[in-house]
């Protein structure tokens, strides 16, 4: 909303009051005014002249020799505007002056005539030309005969204003119209505010006579009305009527349009004119539109109507698309001679609907999409009659036809007053709160400690006792509130186990040298169902208007987006990267279009783990250097002794160098090498990857810590190399290995795995080192020996294995 | 005779030890000197033949001499250990300007750096973390915070829906409903929480289809707007310097009533004006207000009974404004020269 600090002061006294302090005073009373212009800030040495005579240019066929009275002196100006003639007032940018865009203007001449100075169309005065009236658009602006010649023409052409540029949001509605705005400074700077009373003389004849009106849609037309004008003499509206629409950035038509739009700045109440000859009966019908209606609207588009929306008929055909924007049949012409005059409220609801799906948010449709005042219907028809009368020379038909409620009763909150400090934590008198309501315009009823206020009409966005709070905290000021603490009962916070273990995982990953990454939620159909842990499924969850197919689709692995962040690397130049991520993946739900969500934990490394150094080369990531992150992370967790690793073949992962992760002999996750093709379509380097669904992982994990004693008694280490099939894992042997040992055997670390010389073709040698304690007493070598005997029996029995002589 | 030839042993053993260059040599002196089949044993082998009263003498002498011998012994050897571990010490110099192993540390993205110092600040004021889905109810993302489905502020557009009724969540604020219908109308409810929210933006500079946003909740008997200023206050000092201050202006959101909107004072310029506040000195922060009481009325709370406060503050906001990041993107583009400037934040 764009207000002039000039119109404004028809309603308010702002005497002392600089554009710069209402622009701050309002914003800190909660409308913010986003920007604060001076239109003619740049403009200097522009005054009223008047062409006493304008001749052809000797020497040119489209110049014009003009001799223009600047009140002191006559000066001679050549001008190439078609529209200059004598007789005319305009405004003239003498020699120094600087006219928009920061021109300087000098005495030149023009094929050799002297030109002292330039007339000026409203565009080289800084004006928006979308703005500049038609009748101006092509050439210089002429002013009426009111303007005295030599005078400063900025104060004539409104361009000694300052606009301020409103932030209107739902709650500040009743600041959309200049009465509003009106009320809301006068508040602040409690001043009195005069709102003059439109005065319309009507002709003896009644409209009503001439008439009818029916409302079928009346729930949701909860008023409707209509005056009748007659003998209008459609020209231009007066100056100050084209400047103050120009300044609120609404371009001057006629006096019947720019009426309409003055009233509906002024009053905040859109009103529509028909031509009635054009409107083709003296029935009106309000209702609602028939599937697949149609209407051209007065922007010439054909539009297509459903069941939902309100139109204006002449009983058969569609006039107008209520509260929206008229028809282009019934359109206002220069040859118009009488209107009909619409001044009505809609649902709010049901015209933002129409105005989304139609696409067309206009003045009119975004008032009434954030409500109007009720009771100032009437009186907007009035000001626009008596404006019309004024200066379209019309008669005004005797009454309004009309149909609903004229005005709403004004509503009444009842509350405690004290309830505004206590909601605040102010200590404001009663006489502060209610002087301050009083201001407002609210008119305030005590009742011992309970107050009952009358809300005007104005105010509908004001309804229940939280919304006087306001009221009365954003003109007391929020600076002048204190600063306290909550006083209620002591509560005691701390991070939830399972937030206490993620932010462990997240250390430790950190300390393992990844990094932590946020990649996107929405992904391609592609990525989202990639390398996920659990199969996944064959539906997806899609958004309905995605903004691209980059982020269509709810991802259910994190893993394809790490890639992109590896891809993304490389293509720069940085081939070593090591990331990972926490977060969300969503599941699938048959028969639930809301996923189930987990979080995941994943990486992706590439490159190597340690550069070249002085020491030595650089040693490249590894299949082992992935597990090993992970391996250090269940152990943080204590749950290594649940966890083990199982060859696996995987979509997109390398079939021999790819774990599955088992938590209790249950899936939770992956680790391994991208597949080869997959590395080489993509141009990555060799990456490896893994995803754990962590969340899950975290909420079994975390046992008490049991305490155990230290052991008073020696152990004894053995080793053994064992010779097996390349075909038997680590895991193999390890297994069998506990198995066979008892209780007895404190620990198994595998330290050395050889293939090659002194072992046969196809067999490996695998050197672990055991560990024997008894907590209770110290152990013999015999009872080891046995033990260990065992041990090496069992893996031969089972695994073929042979001690390695 | 036996006491001249002791003296004698004594004095070549001296000249012995002296001569030594190295600890095996002087292992040799050592069995030389004072083997079992060394000359003193010999000497006292040969006591028996001596008269009586000699013996102790003779005794006694040889018994100086072993010891005296031993002790030239332990000093030589000493001194012969000082020079080798002199020379190891010597032959174990390294260049200690070369550079060490160092482990390689990841870095702590930077938004979840700035939420944990928020989330750490109001554990201390006695707010618990909440976390809650990102796909989510249209009635717990707008319903239930007094938006209803034809309310002007909403816009399906605006929004990530899935099916009519199901939506990426466009802001953290359905915890709050969540969480006080979880409290069955029973205070106080202190949380905060963080998320990922997403909405139907264009990613530029400035925008992104996904952020992070942090949500907080204060419900209790007697929670005024001064408490907000003051838990504001806090917050403000402790993310932005202890010299900021803050000040509240009135401003609009559906779910809360008062509705505030919080500046602070520049920390760039300390307020005079700068490039950072655009000459205000003032930088919007976050916004909040008093809950609405037909929020807290829908998800079981009475409002004449309770009241509180709720706000809402993006994190790649005050991460931008804290270390001058010009582009939101680079939050969600992983650049490691990016995250890892930030380590230690």
């Amino acid at each position: 909303m764009l207000v002039s600090y000039k119109w404004l002061q028809d309603y308010v006294d702002l005497d002392g009051v600089t554009p710069e302090e209402l622009a701050d005073r309002i914003t800190n009373a909660g409308i913010e005014v986003e920007h604060l212009t001076y239109p003619g800030k740049d403009l200097k040495g522009i005054v009223v002249g008047k062409v006493s005579a304008c001749e052809p240019h000797p020497a040119s066929d489209h110049l014009h020799l003009c001799q223009v009275d600047l009140g002191a002196e006559t000066v001679q100006i050549v001008c190439g505007a078609q529209n200059v003639a004598a007789g005319q007032k305009v405004p003239v940018a003498t020699v120094g002056a600087r006219i928009g865009g920061g021109v300087q203007i000098r005495r030149s001449k023009f094929r050799g005539e002297e030109s002292n100075g330039m007339i000026c169309a409203l565009s080289e005065l800084g004006v928006d030309s979308d703005l500049v009236p038609k009748e101006y658009a092509d050439g210089i602006y002429v002013f009426d005969e009111d303007v005295p010649v030599g005078a400063d023409a900025l104060p004539y052409l409104n361009l000694d204003d300052a606009i301020l540029d409103l932030d209107i949001l739902v709650s500040s509605a009743h600041c959309m119209n200049m009465i509003g705005v009106a009320h809301e400074v006068a508040a602040i700077f409690d001043r009195p505010v005069h709102i003059p009373a439109p005065d319309v003389i009507e002709t003896d004849q009644a409209a009503a006579d001439k008439i009818s009106l029916k409302v079928e849609a009346g729930e949701k037309v909860p008023y409707y009305s209509a005056r009748l004008i007659e003998g209008i003499e459609v020209a231009s509206s007066p100056r100050w009527m084209q400047l103050r629409l120009m300044a609120a950035g609404i371009r001057p038509i006629s006096n019947v349009v720019d009426i309409s739009n003055y009233v509906m700045l002024e009053y905040g109440q859109p009103l529509h004119t028909f031509d009635f000859d054009a409107f083709g009966s003296d029935r009106v019908l309000v209702r609602f539109a028939d599937r697949n209606e149609t209407i051209k609207t007065l922007d010439g588009q054909e539009r297509t109507l459903t069941k939902e929306d309100i139109v204006i008929t002449n009983g058969k055909e569609a006039a107008a698309v209520a509260g929206i924007m008229g028809g282009e049949s019934s359109e206002v012409t220069l040859s118009t001679n009488k209107v009909l005059l619409e001044s009505a409220v809609f649902d709010p609801i049901s015209i933002r609907k129409t105005a989304a799906r139609l696409q067309m948010r206009t003045d009119a449709s975004s008032r009434f999409e954030k409500r109007l005042d009720r009771n100032r219907v009437a009186p907007a028809s009035d000001r626009a009659a008596e404006l019309l009368a004024i200066y379209a020379h019309a008669r005004v038909l005797k009454g309004i036809v009309e149909q609903g409620e004229r005005t709403v009763p004004e509503t009444v909150i009842t509350m405690p007053w004290k309830k505004i400090n206590q909601v605040l934590g102010a200590n404001l008198s009663f006489d502060v709160i209610k002087g301050t309501l009083g201001r407002l315009g609210f008119t305030v009823k005590t009742e011992g400690d309970t107050i009952h206020v009358k809300v005007p009409a104005r105010r509908f966005d004001v309804a229940i006792p939280e919304d006087l709070v306001e009221e009365v905290g954003r003109m007391y000021g929020y600076d002048h509130i204190p600063a306290t603490l909550p006083e209620g009962s002591a509560v005691q916070a701390e991070l939830t186990p399972y937030q206490k273990l993620r932010r462990r995982t997240e250390r430790l990953m950190e300390s393992a040298g990844l990094t932590q990454a946020y990649t996107y939620s929405l992904t391609t159909g592609d990525h989202a169902s990639a390398y996920t842990v659990h199969p996944a499924s064959e539906k997806q969850v899609k958004v309905i208007w995605p903004m691209s197919e980059e982020h269509a689709v709810l991802r259910q692995s994190i893993v394809p987006q790490l890639i992109g962040v590896v891809k993304y690397h490389l293509n720069r130049q940085m081939p070593d990267v090591a990331l990972y991520e926490i977060g969300k993946v969503f599941i699938p739900k048959p028969g639930n279009p809301r996923p189930g969500e987990e979080e995941h934990l994943a990486g992706a490394i590439t490159g190597r783990s340690a550069e070249r150094s002085w020491e030595g080369e650089a040693r490249p990531v590894d299949f082992y250097t992935v597990k090993g992150v992970l391996e250090t992370l269940f152990e943080s967790l204590a749950v290594s002794e649940r966890i083990d690793y199982r060859p696996a073949r995987r979509d997109g992962l390398h079939p021999g160098q790819t774990a599955e992760i088992f938590l209790d002999g249950k899936v939770i996750g992956y680790a391994g090498a991208l597949h080869p093709k997959v590395q080489k379509d993509a141009g990555l380097n060799e990456t490896f990857v893994f995803e754990v669904a962590i969340e899950s992982l975290l909420r079994k994990s975390e046992p008490e810590i049991a305490y155990r004693i230290l052991p008073r008694f020696p152990s004894i280490t053995r080793d053994i190399a064992l010779v097996v099939d390349r075909s038997v894992s680590a895991a193999d042997l390890d297994r069998v290995i506990r198995e066979a040992a008892g209780p007895l055997l404190a620990s198994v670390r595998l330290f050395d795995v050889y293939e090659g010389a002194h072992v046969a073709e196809n067999e490996k040698s695998m050197a672990f080192s055991l560990v024997y304690l008894d907590p209770e007493r110290t152990l013999t070598d015999d009872e080891v020996n046995a033990v260990h005997g065992q041990i090496i029996d069992a893996c031969s029995q089972r695994l073929g294995a042979q001690l390695r002589s | 005779m036996l006491q001249d030839k002791l003296l004698e042993l004594r004095d070549k053993a001296l000249e012995s030890i002296g001569s030594v260059s190295s600890l095996k040599q002087l292992q040799d002196v050592h069995v030389r000197y004072l083997g079992k089949k060394g000359p003193i044993t010999e000497v006292l082998k040969g006591m028996g033949k001596l008269a009586k009263e000699e013996r102790p003498v003779i005794g006694q002498l040889a018994n100086d001499v072993r010891k005296a011998i031993g002790v030239w012994i332990e000093e030589k050897k000493a001194e012969l250990e000082a020079g080798v571990l002199e020379a190891q010490l010597e032959s174990e110099k390294i260049d200690v300007t070369l550079p060490g192993r160092k482990a390689q540390i990841g870095a702590h993205h930077l938004l979840a750096s700035v939420i944990r110092e928020v989330e750490d600040l109001f554990i201390g004021l006695g707010f618990s973390i909440a976390e809650g889905p990102e796909v989510e109810e249209d009635y717990y993302a707008f319903e239930a915070l007094n938006l209803p489905k034809d309310h002007p502020a909403r816009d399906m557009q605006d929004s990530f829906y899935i099916t009519d009724e199901i939506l990426l969540r466009p802001h953290t604020s359905p915890m709050q409903a969540r969480t006080l219908e979880a409290h069955k109308g029973e205070g106080p409810v202190k949380i905060i929480c963080p998320g990922k929210v997403y909405r139907r933006d264009n990613d530029d500079a400035t925008h992104s289809h996904q952020f992070m946003q942090i949500e907080g909740l204060c419900v209790d008997k007697n929670v005024r707007l001064s408490d907000l200023k003051g838990v504001l206050t806090v917050f403000a000092k402790h993310m932005f310097g202890a010299e900021r201050e803050i000040r509240l202006r009135p401003s609009f959101f559906p779910f809360t009533e008062p509705s505030v909107e919080m500046d602070i004072s520049c920390f760039r310029c300390g307020g005079h004006g700068c490039a950072v506040c655009k000459g205000t000195g003032w930088i919007e922060i976050l916004g909040a207000g008093m809950v609405h009481p037909n929020v807290l009325r829908m998800s079981g709370f009475n409002p004449s009974v309770y009241t509180g406060f709720a706000f809402g503050m993006g994190p790649e906001r005050i991460a931008m404004l804290k270390y001058g990041i010009e582009d939101i993107r680079n939050f969600y583009t992983d650049d490691i020269r990016f995250l890892k400037q930030f380590k230690r934040a």
